[in-house]
């Protein structure tokens, strides 16, 4: 399958010396060593604190769950822009059945509900053969709809509810380990370059860490091992590729489409749980916020592949992040970054020969440069778009190497393959 | 029944169909939720009054020119789900620009409007060039535009607001008296005037239909919609034809916040009506693209909403009701087409297979169900 055959093609000059594992350990070193020295250059210090880690890391769950629930359907051939519906049934799942019958009664009710928009876009899409975007595009018309609906039915007049939003809803516990924290934040106090901040974001993971965060973590990993190690997920991968091909080899294709859905609107679900529940404390009216669009870019970003779709929804909900906290300083320092990069990757261009792109690069880079240089900080207004200004930077420099599902977003109907 | 009119019949089948599925499922979900569902139906489904009528036809106006800006879109197999920052951020600069009132009276209206057709189409054209030149998908990126139009249009709305005294909300200078477009009203003590701009929405419309349907440039989208590959083989510019359609629907886009602007808000303020655009997606896959077909879905929407508002006073349910209503309406509208489309098949194949004589077994179901 040309899966396989064109993605390795991109590692095989660092596979062959080094294993493949080694890149998760490289690639956040060297995104910890780059932002460290940014602190040191332009004196913003809210770049990589332990407060950034931890709140980069709750505004990062739930884009990289909703982002790996576009994986599942995407890679089945199911294109699902109804991520941002079956999120916000989750928010309302996680509200009702949170508050009614206890913390991982939410999980279960947030999965439930994203599960059922899940369902309704397999109905449409695979059994009825709707276009792709169409459904997607109704489910969360529908989801808003009925979210808004029921939570005026069923929130009101309970203590702390309302019509926009439900009681305050139990915790899902947290996880510490002590002594581990206290060394990390021995080190992290130290102020040694690199290692200081590598202290203080690991210590995200040791201090008050949600039950929710991990299993959000275990699911990512259970996703490649499922869909890259099993015959289950090579079937399904084959569904997104080729269908008529892996009918005509017994699968059931619709069968597994199907399945791919149901679990994108568990896994999309889930997302809108983890918002409700961990990242707040109740059921909010719009509290989604278009995440459920962000996970589709950061899985398009994340080129179709776990890995992948960590590394965009961490981007994400970095930038997120930092619109939020000292948005003004740390943006600015961000804009640095970005000038800079433009104009190495424009070198690398110029190299390679492709001078229009270098030339276009350069500029870009050197108005981000100019900007930097001439301003103190950055409005509030603009730290808030930086996510969204980032997504169309990459997916501008990027789209070209991505390759999605062959057969992405094609209706199928059975007994095609003849 | 001659074939011709059997086909007439099924198209008329299907939005009948989607009509009578989403009232069925909404009706379902208030006796399931234990909402008195014909008390429900009785306050929406009972005459508007005039004054209804006049915000139904507004609202209306508005949904139209969001349908029809997708719709351009759709034609090539574009999704612009951008519409909805595109509309704010040219009312916006319509708003600001006519506000300053540099020129009079009308002439300010028409300044006004190329104002906001040119920066929704710079807007849309982002997109367009990104997807032409770098291959990024339109509906990413328009998403993200709509964001970031948020941000910029809060950020110069910052800059250049003037406060109302007694008032909270920010909001730009009001446009003078002269250059506002004036309504005109359908009856008697309505209360409520229907916007001028209707028929400016209408024109819009008929220009829609006369480019795509009577011009060569027109046939060039359609082609390009329907077959990228044939298109390029052709001699039609794929690229070039993706800007110049992003570029229009986002022209069209601009014109949404405007019978607004124009004839009822005179100042964008940080509560300018937002969500159109959305709105304007579900209008113009209900109208499926046809001028017409998204008059009546803009009409229906319009209706639904204006007619669920006393809702909440009148039986005590909450008016989102009706949001399930109409997304129900847009799925089963596509679902019921596809119904009705492999119905019509079906009956083709048999009337084909009986004009056949002795028509070998199989024959025909080999031929693969519908391509």
């Amino acid at each position: 399958m040309s899966a396989t055959r064109t993605a390795p093609a991109k590692h095989t000059r660092v596979g062959n010396r080094y294993p493949r594992w080694t890149l998760w350990l490289l690639v956040p070193a060297l995104v910890v060593l780059l932002l460290s020295a940014l602190e040191l250059v332009t004196g913003a210090d809210d770049l990589v604190s332990a407060g950034t880690a931890r709140a980069t890391l709750i505004a990062t769950v739930p884009i990289m769950l909703a982002a790996l629930g576009g994986l599942w359907s995407e890679r089945a051939g199911i294109v699902n822009i109804g991520l941002e519906g079956m999120m916000i049934l989750g928010t309302y799942g996680a509200g009702f059945f949170g508050f009614h019958y206890g913390a991982w009664a939410g999980v279960a009710g947030a999965i439930f509900m994203g599960a059922l928009g899940g369902l309704i876009h397999a109905i449409a899409t695979v059994t009825f053969g709707v276009d792709h975007i169409i459904s997607g595009v109704a489910i969360n018309i529908i989801a808003l709809g009925v979210v808004q609906y029921l939570s005026a039915l069923t929130f009101s007049g309970l203590p702390g509810g309302g019509q926009t939003q439900s009681p305050t809803l139990p915790d899902v516990q947290s996880i510490s380990i002590g002594p581990v924290d206290d060394l990390l934040a021995g080190i992290a106090g130290e102020e040694i370059f690199f290692v200081s901040q590598t202290a203080a974001i690991l210590r995200a993971f040791v201090n008050n860490l949600s039950l929710l965060v991990l299993l959000a973590l275990l699911l990512v990993i259970a996703t490649y091992v499922i869909l890259w190690r099993t015959s289950f997920g090579l079937r399904l991968r084959s569904v997104g590729e080729n269908p008529s091909a892996a009918e005509s080899l017994g699968v059931a294709v619709l069968r597994y489409k199907f399945v791919a859905v149901l679990v994108s609107g568990g896994l999309a679900g889930l997302a809108g749980g983890f918002l409700a529940m961990v990242a707040s404390s109740n059921y909010r009216d719009g509290q989604t916020g278009g995440r459920g669009y962000i996970g589709l870019a950061a899985m398009i970003f994340g080129n179709w592949r776990p890995g992948g779709v960590v590394a965009g929804s961490g981007l994400f909900g970095y930038t997120e992040t930092l619109g939020l906290r000292q948005g003004g300083s740390s943006v600015h320092a961000l804009l640095l970054a970005v000038g800079v990069l433009a104009v190495a990757f424009a070198v690398v261009r110029l190299r390679r020969g492709d001078l229009r792109t270098a030339v276009v690069t350069l500029l870009g880079g050197a108005v981000f440069v100019l900007i930097y240089l001439s301003i103190e900080s950055v409005p509030g207004d603009f730290t808030r778009m930086t996510p969204y200004v980032i997504t169309l930077l990459v997916l501008a420099l990027a789209s070209q190497r991505l390759r999605m599902p062959a057969a992405d977003g094609q209706r199928y109907r059975k007994g095609s393959a003849g | 029944m001659s074939p011709r009119t059997i086909r007439t019949l099924l198209g008329l089948a299907a939005p009948a169909l989607a009509l009578v599925a989403a009232f069925l499922i909404t009706s379902a979900v208030l006796v399931i939720a234990g909402d008195p569902a014909g008390e429900v139906w009785g306050t929406i489904l009972s005459t508007p009054k005039p004054r209804n009528l006049a915000n139904i036809i507004n609202n209306a106006t508005v949904l139209y020119l969001s349908g029809v800006a997708v719709a351009i879109g759709f034609r090539m197999n574009l999704f612009n789900i951008g519409v909805d920052g595109q509309y704010r951020i040219a009312a916006f600069a319509a708003a600001v620009v006519a506000g300053e009132g540099w020129l009079p009276g009308p002439l300010n209206i028409v300044l006004a409007i190329v104002a906001a057709m040119l920066v929704g189409a710079f807007w849309a054209g982002i997109a367009g060039v990104l997807k032409a030149t770098r291959g990024v998908s339109e509906v990413i990126s328009t998403i993200m535009l709509n964001f970031i139009s948020t941000g910029i249009v809060a950020y110069f709305l910052r800059q250049v607001a003037v406060r109302e005294p007694g008032s909270n909300t920010l909001a730009t200078k009001q446009i003078p008296e002269g250059s506002r477009i004036p309504g005109f009203s359908i009856a008697e003590g309505a209360g409520t005037e229907v916007y001028g701009f209707v028929f400016l929405a209408a024109l819009v419309g008929f220009v829609y239909w006369f480019v795509l349907n009577r011009t060569r440039f027109g046939f060039s989208l359609r082609a390009t919609g329907g077959s990228p590959a044939a298109a390029e083989a052709s001699g039609i510019k794929v690229t070039r034809m993706t800007v110049i359609a992003m570029l229009l629907g986002g022209a069209v886009a601009g014109l949404v916040g405007l019978p607004i602007l124009l004839g009822d808000a005179y100042s964008y303020g940080s509560t300018f009506q937002s969500g159109l655009g959305f709105a304007g997606i579900a209008i113009a896959l209900l109208g499926r693209n046809h001028p017409f077909g998204i008059a009546l879905g803009a009409l229906l929407f319009a209706f639904l909403e204006e007619q669920s508002n006393p809702l909440q006073i009148l039986v005590g349910v909450s008016p989102d009701i009706v949001a399930i209503t109409q997304g129900v309406i847009v799925l089963t509208v596509v679902i019921s087409y596809e119904v009705v489309r492999r119905y019509g098949t079906t009956l083709e194949q048999r009337r084909v297979a009986a004009a056949i004589k002795a028509p070998p077994p199989g024959a025909v179901a080999g031929n693969g169900a519908d391509r």
